[in-house]
C-alpha cells in the first residue's frame, strides 16, 4: 500500500512538484501573517506585571507636571519611579523612523533589566549629559558606533539636538525591542527651559515599579486618587494594558490581516483538492481494477488520503523552511513599522498542522467519489 | 482559420469541478489584491477629500500634524491679516483653530482610542464646504457645547446627541451631529475654540486655515509667510497637507498587500499550471487530431492560452464580486500620522477594476504559458498515436 501511494505521488512529478510549491507558498504566507499579528502584540508580550504606566487621563498627547514625581513616589508599594517623554525626532529624513524617548535614564534602566548595557558603557552614558543609547538593531541599521555624533531634529520639541552615542544595548528576551533610541530627559528639559519655558518640567508618563504584581491594581488606584479633580488627572494602568491600548486602536487592521491569513488556507485547500480530484479522476480505471482484485473501497480512500497527505506534508515543510529567510526580509523592509518580528515555534507548528489538515480535507471528496464508483461502469470506461 | 473560441471555453465547461476550483483559488487572490488596493484608495480619498484646493493651512515649521503645531495669538493675528484671504459674508474666511486629542471608549468594545476635538471659529464652517448639520443644532459660542461628526457619534460612548463628555475638569454637552460626508471631519468633534483653549489651559492655537481669493496666489503667500522672521511657520495647500497625512498608513497597507498578493499570486499561478498541464495531458489525442486537420502549432498555442486567460477571467469575476461588496464596509483605525482615529470606506475605482482584471488574466496566462507551449510542441505522430 505504502509503495503504491508513493509511486502514485511520483507519477506526475511536475504536477506534484507544482502542487507542493503552491502549498509551500501558502504555508509561508500563513506563517508570515501569524508572525505579523504577533509582532503587533509584541509590546504587550514584552511587558512586565510589576510595571505601571501613569499618563494624563485625557490622552497620551498631554503631559503631566514633573512635580507629581514626589507625590507618586510616596505611594506605598512603589519601589522605583522613573519618567519619560516621547521625543519623536527626525534623523536626517522623515523616512528614517525609529522610536525616540527622553528618559530619566538612571532609574529607567533599573526598572528595565531587559535592556542590557555593558557596565563601562553604562557609566559613560550616565556621565554624559548629551549621551544617548541605541538598540543593537538600530545601531546596525545606520552603522552607528560608540562615540558617534547623532543629530536629530525635534518635531514635537522644536530645535536641533546633538547626541553622542555612549551605549548600545541588546535585548534580554527575543521580544525586547532592539530598535529604540533614548537619551537624558534633562537634556530635553534644559532645551525646553531655554526656548519654551512654558513647556519645561513636563513629563509624558511616569513609570513605577511595584514590589509584587498583586500590588499593581491597588497602587494604580491610589495614584489616580491623588490627582482626582486636578488640572491633570492621571490614568494608571499596567504596562500590558497600556500597550494593549495601542493595539486596540488599530484592531481593525489586525482583523483584516487575520481574515487574510484564513483566506490563504482556502487557497491551498482549493489547490490541493484540485490536484487530488484530477489525479483520482484519471485513475478511475485503475481503481476499478484494484477493486476487482479484492481491494475494499476504504483501501482506495486510504490510497488517495495517503497521497494527499504526502503532498501536504512536503508542501508544509517547505513552506516552514522558506519562512525563515522571508521573516528576515520583512524585518529589514518593514523595520520602521515593526521593531520585532517574533517567529515562534507555535506558528511553525500551526503552519504544519494546517497543511496536514488541508491534506485530509482535500482528499475527502475524491476519496468518496473513488470508493463509490461502480466497478463495472469504471471498467467499461477503461475499455 | 484559427481554432474557434468556443473550443477553449467548452473545454473549461467540460471539466466543471476543476475549472471552478482553479478559478476559485485565483478568485481568492484577486479578492485580497483588490481589497488591499481598495483600502489604500479609500484612505487616500478620505484624506484628500478632507482638504480643499483653495484652502491654505499654516502650521508651525517642523510639525507634521495639526496636533504638534502651536501658534501664539500674535502669530495667528499676523497670518490672518494677509491680503490673499478671501472675504465671506461676515468677514474674512480665516479661522484659527486648536486641536486636542481625547481618549474615548468605543461603544462596541469599550476599548479607548484617540478622538480629535477641533476648536473652531465661526469662519471654520464656511471654510469646510462638506460640513453640514445633520441633527440638533450648532454649539453656542462661549458655552460648553460640542457637535460630533456622525461617525464619532455612532462609534463612541458619550458622543451621541444629548449625551455628555467629561474632560479637562468640565462637562461638555453634545448638542448636534454634523455630517461631513466622506471626509476626516466626520471623525472629529467640534467646539468653541476659546472654550477649549481655556479648559486645557492653553494660550496658543494649533494652526490657521484660510480660503484664498485666488488659488493661484498660493506660492506668493507661502514664500512671504515662510520668509517672515516673526513667523516660524510652514504654509501648505490643505489638500497636500491631508494627502501627506495618509501616506504612512497607506504605504504600510500597500506594501503589506502587495507582498502578500505576490506570494498568493504565485500559489494561484502554480494552481493554474497544474490544471492546464492536466488539460493538455488529457487531450493529447485531440491536439493530434487538430494538427492533422491542418491547424498550425501557433493556433494550438493560442487556443490553450485563451483557455488559460478565460480561467483567469473567471477568477477575476469570482474575486471581484465579493470585493465590490466591501465597498459598503467602513473601517476605522488609528492614523499613525495624526495619532487620531480615522474612519474610511473601501473604495472601488475603475482603475482598481482594471488592475485586478490585468492581475487575474495575467495569473491565468502565466500559469497557462508553459502547458500551452508543451501542447504546441507535441510531435504530430506521437500525439495521434496517443489516441
Amino acid at each position: 500500500m505504502l509503495k503504491l501511494t508513493w509511486r502514485n505521488t511520483l507519477r506526475h512529478p511536475l504536477r506534484s512538484g507544482l502542487t507542493i510549491a503552491g502549498m509551500a507558498l501558502a504555508v509561508l504566507a500563513f506563517c508570515l501573517l501569524r508572525t505579523l499579528v504577533a509582532a503587533w502584540y509584541s509590546g504587550v508580550a514584552a511587558s512586565s506585571p510589576v510595571r505601571l504606566v501613569t499618563r494624563n487621563a485625557i490622552s497620551l498627547v498631554y503631559s503631566l507636571p514633573l512635580a507629581y514625581q514626589s507625590k507618586i513616589a510616596a505611594v506605598s508599594g512603589i519601589i522605583n519611579l522613573a519618567y519619560g517623554n516621547w521625543f519623536g525626532g527626525i534623523y536626517i529624513d522623515e523616512k528614517n523612523f525609529f522610536p525616540t524617548f527622553a528618559l530619566s535614564l538612571a532609574k529607567y534602566l533599573e526598572i528595565y533589566p531587559e535592556f542590557i548595557i555593558p557596565p563601562d558603557q553604562k557609566i559613560e552614558l550616565l556621565k554624559d549629559r548629551r549621551g544617548c543609547a541605541a538598540g543593537r538593531q538600530l545601531a546596525g541599521r545606520y552603522g552607528w558606533r560608540l562615540g558617534d555624533s547623532i543629530v536629530m531634529k525635534g518635531n514635537i520639541y522644536p530645535g536641533e539636538y546633538r547626541f553622542i552615542l555612549r551605549a548600545i544595548y541588546r535585548g534580554r528576551d527575543p521580544t525586547t525591542d532592539e530598535n529604540r533610541f533614548f537619551f537624558h530627559w534633562d537634556y530635553l528639559n534644559e532645551t525646553m527651559k531655554k526656548n519654551f519655558p512654558a513647556r519645561a518640567d513636563q513629563v509624558g508618563w511616569f513609570l513605577s515599579q511595584v514590589a509584587t504584581p498583586e500590588l499593581a491594581a491597588p497602587v494604580a488606584g491610589k495614584i489616580d486618587a491623588l490627582f482626582k479633580n486636578s488640572l491633570a488627572e492621571t490614568l494608571t494602568e499596567t504596562e500590558a494594558a497600556f500597550n494593549l491600548g495601542f493595539v486596540a486602536m488599530t484592531e481593525s487592521l489586525l482583523l483584516a490581516i487575520k481574515v487574510v491569513s484564513w483566506l490563504v488556507i482556502g487557497v491551498i485547500l482549493i489547490l490541493l483538492a484540485n490536484t487530488m480530484a484530477m489525479s483520482a479522476r484519471e485513475r478511475t480505471g485503475e481503481y476499478a481494477i484494484l477493486r476487482t482484485m479484492g481491494y475494499r473501497p476504504w483501501h482506495l480512500a486510504e490510497l488517495i488520503l495517503g497521497e494527499s497527505l504526502v503532498l501536504a506534508a512536503m508542501g508544509g515543510l517547505m513552506g516552514v523552511a522558506l519562512t525563515f529567510p522571508m521573516v528576515h526580509f520583512f524585518k529589514t523592509r518593514l523595520g520602521k513599522y515593526f521593531r520585532v518580528f517574533p517567529l515562534t515555534n507555535t506558528t511553525l507548528a500551526l503552519g504544519l498542522i494546517i497543511a496536514l489538515a488541508v491534506g485530509v480535507l482535500a482528499a475527502i471528496l475524491p476519496a468518496w467519489r473513488a470508493s463509490r464508483v461502480g466497478v463495472a461502469q469504471a471498467l467499461r470506461r477503461l475499455g | 482559420m484559427p481554432i474557434p473560441l468556443s473550443y477553449s471555453y467548452r473545454n473549461l465547461l467540460a471539466r466543471r469541478l476543476t475549472t471552478l476550483l482553479t478559478a476559485g483559488g485565483m478568485g481568492l487572490v484577486v479578492f485580497v489584491f483588490a481589497a488591499a488596493l481598495m483600502l489604500t484608495e479609500g484612505l487616500r480619498q478620505t484624506l484628500v477629500a478632507t482638504g480643499s484646493f483653495d484652502n491654505a493651512i499654516v502650521l508651525r515649521a517642523g510639525s507634521e500634524t495639526e496636533v504638534q503645531s502651536v501658534l501664539d495669538r500674535t502669530q495667528a493675528g499676523i497670518i490672518s491679516s494677509q491680503p490673499e484671504v478671501a472675504q465671506g459674508p461676515d468677514g474674512p474666511l480665516v479661522a484659527s483653530e486648536a486641536i486636542v486629542l481625547i481618549n474615548l471608549p468605543k461603544r462596541s468594545t469599550g476599548s479607548p482610542t484617540n478622538v480629535m476635538i477641533r476648536g473652531v471659529q465661526p469662519a471654520s464652517f464656511l471654510l469646510r464646504r462638506e460640513v453640514k448639520l445633520a441633527q440638533g443644532r450648532w454649539f453656542r459660542p462661549g458655552s460648553n457645547e460640542l457637535v460630533a461628526g456622525n461617525l464619532v457619534a455612532r462609534r463612541f460612548a458619550g458622543a451621541g446627541l444629548g449625551e455628555t463628555l467629561r474632560f479637562a475638569m468640565r462637562t461638555w454637552r453634545l448638542v448636534g451631529i454634523m455630517d461631513a460626508g466622506n471626509t476626516g471631519f466626520s471623525s472629529e468633534i467640534w467646539g468653541d475654540v476659546e472654550q477649549l483653549l481655556q479648559a486645557f489651559r492653553r494660550s496658543g492655537f494649533s494652526d490657521v486655515i484660510m480660503r484664498l481669493k485666488n488659488p493661484a496666489a498660493f506660492p506668493e503667500l507661502q514664500v512671504r509667510l515662510e520668509a517672515d522672521p516673526r513667523l516660524p511657520v510652514q504654509v501648505r495647500r490643505e489638500v497636500e497637507f491631508y494627502e501627506a497625512q495618509s501616506k504612512r498608513l497607506a504605504d504600510f497597507i500597500k506594501v503589506l498587500g502587495m507582498v502578500l498578493t505576490s506570494i498568493f499570486g504565485l500559489g494561484a499561478v502554480l494552481g493554474a499550471m497544474v490544471t492546464m498541464y492536466a488539460q493538455v495531458g488529457a487531450r493529447i489525442g485531440e491536439i493530434g487530431t487538430l494538427r492533422a486537420l491542418g491547424f498550425p502549432r501557433r493556433d494550438i498555442l493560442l487556443a490553450f492560452l485563451v483557455e488559460a486567460a478565460l480561467l483567469g477571467l473567471a477568477g477575476w469575476a469570482i474575486g471581484l464580486i465579493p470585493a465590490s461588496l466591501l465597498n459598503f464596509y467602513t473601517l476605522s483605525t488609528l492614523n499613525w500620522s495624526s495619532f487620531a482615529e480615522i474612519t474610511f470606506r473601501f473604495r472601488l475605482t475603475p482603475g482598481i477594476i482594471l488592475q485586478s482584471l490585468a492581475f487575474g488574466v495575467g495569473m491565468g496566462l502565466l500559469g497557462g504559458l508553459l502547458p500551452s507551449l508543451k501542447a504546441a510542441r507535441l510531435p504530430l505522430l506521437e500525439a495521434l498515436r496517443a489516441q
